[in-house]
């Protein structure tokens, strides 16, 4: 009798699984033509659009290499990728950061790229964007977006303070906008907004204005973490600003960058500091009439310098048509495809023919603004740093969050990034 | 007077007993209410905001009724994302899933619940322990596996492992409803000259129902929220499902289109509901349909 139940069990199981392996992938059958998949991180309806409409072309001029667009996700990429490069099913061409391709390219899942990719792009993008996606010899990645931390400013409040208004050529000091901050706050309103809720990326990579370098690499090769006055100058204005002028809104501190703008167009802040686009968000959701400008973030020793980790495309190692995922990089890396890019994701082109193009300089949305920062923007300081992940997760975040909200004092913010920072460096180093 | 003493002391007793009631009765009534309004904040914004526009997502003084209701996030979240397809691919593995492992757990179940021994005991230890493995750890294996049997890329590979994953939790759960069907219900049967098979379809089948009902319920809700297999093992948008459709409106960050979201996140939850609102009545019809037998 339980033999009867167990064959009808088996059966019922054999007839779905028949059933379902229907619907399983049909890879096969090219047909002779080149099938690439391109896994693409593009999100918002622009960007999206634009991505598909490139892909639609190559694909109409290219019928003997057809790729196939694959959506991906920001918030999963690095697992996602993960797993698939350890299955040896990685998506020949790949959409990441490059603050997430250390592993990878250390690991030997990407292509380097060196001898693959087309003269004119080569030389298109300058040296100090190429920095971001080398990693020991090889570049596993083209950076191709990138966006600066500006500071987006109600103007009307901005107007009646009668503060300078700063401008890429004449931005404010460090000390000015502190005091700049001080004159915007009033009753029911914070001169700034920091969203701090990820505080490390920002902290180091607008230190690189005042000279912070925090990450030292040795004779030896090895880094290590040095956190000196140049790196203390811009975690102490925030701090200060929280804490001490309350010009700052300290809840702010555990909040992301969309967090805030409610805030931003209900008045409580006059400025919010933000990723360069964000400026897509504003226009989107700022109530009629509001009206919003771009700054530059403020300038130190090392004038607007910021560290920046540039959206990559790389060529996965396993994959059988390197040349021709390459092929098509070029292709979507084209000066003007990459304007359209740029426009699409409210981000800046890494290339310089591309950064020339009209529409990325009108005063409309701060874009000129944003251009001429470009030659500001560096490589972020802990890019290619091994241990950096682990170190930011559970030594600086945590530092930085209690520094910024007065729970401890900036002697104590450097012993816990120094020393506990070096005993986690080192575990990777040896 | 002593009679009457006792008896007005009698009464005050019991109006202070029946005030005592209904001051409880009315605090749990208030706990329950406060329950059900806690359950269903999440749910109730998620609809609020899929019908705001985009400005009065920015607002600093959010409502709970859209003051410009529209259908733009909805109209966008399906411009931008396959929503229709990806819905359809959770369903086929939600319900298979939920299917399978039902067919497979119920049988094993009345095994473990009925016969009591060493097998027995391990097998239920296993199963007990099977739970305290993160996925994480075993979706590379688990990748490379279905890679050799082709099933990458495929629902009916998702289906496998969502099947497999359910599996512990649900053959834990028909255990216990087994136990709970008396087996002098089954003795009598037998008794009365029942065959084996006869006292299980006629006897504990339909006492068991309620319970295999649930247990589907459960598999199929854990498969059709289910995300991270999902991402991982699907490669082609054509086959993947639902939630990791849902992170398409996410930028890096933390960065969301929040309107398409929600819109699409609403639109998401419909079935399970629906699902759950079907099977609710199973489960009832189930328990009818024990009571009466036994």
């Amino acid at each position: 009798m339980r033999a009867r139940l167990l064959i009808l069990a088996g059966a019922v199981l054999a007839l779905l699984l028949s059933t379902l392996t229907g619907c399983s992938d049909g890879d096969s059958g090219t047909g002779g033509k080149v099938r690439l998949r391109f896994q693409s991180l593009a999100w918002q309806k622009e960007s999206v659009a634009a991505t598909k409409a490139l892909v639609k072309e190559w694909n109409a001029a290219h019928p003997e290499i057809q790729v196939q667009y694959v959506q991906g996700s920001w918030d999963t990429v690095h697992d996602q990728l993960l797993t698939a490069f350890e299955g040896g099913e990685a998506p020949d061409v790949i959409h990441d950061a490059s603050d997430d391709l250390a592993d990878f390219a250390y690991g030997g899942y990407l292509a380097d790229l060196r001898t693959l990719l087309p003269s004119g792009l080569k030389a298109d993008i300058p040296a100090r964007s190429w920095e971001t996606a080398t990693f020991g010899k090889g570049v596993y990645g083209v950076p191709f977006l990138q966006e600066p931390r500006v500071l987006i400013a109600n103007s009307k409040i901005l107007k009646s303070s009668g503060v300078r208004i700063p401008t890429p050529e004449q931005p404010w000091t460090w000390e000015e906008f502190r005091e700049v901050a001080k004159k915007l706050s009033g009753k029911g309103r914070y001169g700034i907004a920091w969203p701090l809720k990820e505080p490390v990326s920002i902290t180091l990579n607008l230190g690189l204005s005042t000279g912070g370098r925090l990450f030292h690499r040795e004779a030896d090769g090895k880094v290590r973490v040095a956190f000196e006055e140049a790196d203390a100058a811009v975690p102490s204005v925030v701090h200060d600003q929280v804490n001490v002028d309350g010009s700052a809104a300290r809840t702010t501190l555990g909040m992301g960058g969309s967090d805030t703008l409610p805030g931003f167009f209900g008045g409580r802040y006059a400025m919010a500091a933000l990723g360069f686009s964000y400026r897509q968000q504003i226009v989107q959701q700022a109530p009629k009439g509001f009206e919003w400008t771009v700054l530059p973030a403020p300038a130190g020793s090392e004038g607007l310098a910021q560290g920046v980790s540039p959206q990559t495309l790389s060529v996965a190692e396993d994959s059988p048509h390197k040349e021709e995922a390459a092929e098509f990089v070029g292709f979507l890396l084209r000066p003007r495809n990459m304007v359209r890019l740029a426009q699409g994701d409210w981000m800046l082109p890494t290339g310089t023919a591309a950064l020339k193009d009209p529409a990325l300089h009108t005063a409309r949305y701060g874009w000129a603004t944003g251009a001429a920062l470009a030659g500001a923007l560096r490589s972020a300081p802990a890019q290619s740093v091994r241990g950096y992940p682990e170190w930011k997760d559970k030594v600086a975040t945590p530092a930085l969050q209690e520094y910024y909200s007065g729970a401890i004092d900036l002697g104590q913010l450097r012993k816990r990034l120094v020393k506990d920072g070096n005993l986690v460096l080192a575990r990777y180093q040896r | 007077m002593t009679s009457r003493t006792s008896s007005t002391r009698s009464t005050s007793s019991t109006r202070s007993t029946g005030s005592t009631g209904s001051w409880g009765r009315a605090g749990q009534y208030l706990a329950l209410l406060g329950y059900l309004v806690f359950l269903a904040f999440p749910f109730l914004w998620l609809i609020s905001t899929a019908f705001k526009p985009a400005r009065e997502l920015g607002s600093l003084h959010p409502t709970w009724i859209p003051r410009h209701p529209t259908l733009d996030n909805f109209r966008q979240a399906f411009d931008e994302q396959p929503l229709l397809r990806a819905g359809l691919n959770s369903l086929v593995a939600a319900a298979s899933a939920a299917l399978i492992a039902v067919v497979v757990a119920t049988p094993m179940a009345y095994v473990m619940a009925r016969r009591r021994g060493r097998l027995a005991t391990a097998a239920t230890g296993w199963v007990v322990v099977s739970q305290a493995f993160p996925f994480v750890l075993l979706i590379i294996p688990l990748f490379l596996v279905l890679k050799s049997l082709h099933l990458i890329n495929s629902v009916a590979g998702l289906v496998m492992v969502y099947v497999v994953w359910s599996l512990p939790f649900a053959l834990w759960m028909l255990v216990g409803y087994v136990r709970a069907v008396p087996l002098e219900l089954e003795e009598a049967a037998a008794v009365d000259g029942a065959g084996r098979l006869r006292t299980l379809v006629s006897v504990t089948a339909p006492l068991l129902a309620p319970g295999i009902v649930a247990t589907g319920l459960f598999a199929f809700i854990t498969a059709w929220n289910e995300f991270f297999f999902a991402l991982v093992l699907l490669k082609t948008p054509e086959k993947q499902t639902l939630p990791v459709v849902l992170t398409h409106f996410l930028g890096a960050e933390g960065a969301a289109d929040l309107g398409p979201l929600a819109a699409a996140a609403f639109l998401a939850t419909l079935p399970s509901l629906a699902v759950f609102a079907v099977i609710q009545r199973r489960i009832t019809s189930g328990m009818l349909a024990g009571a009466v037998k036994s």
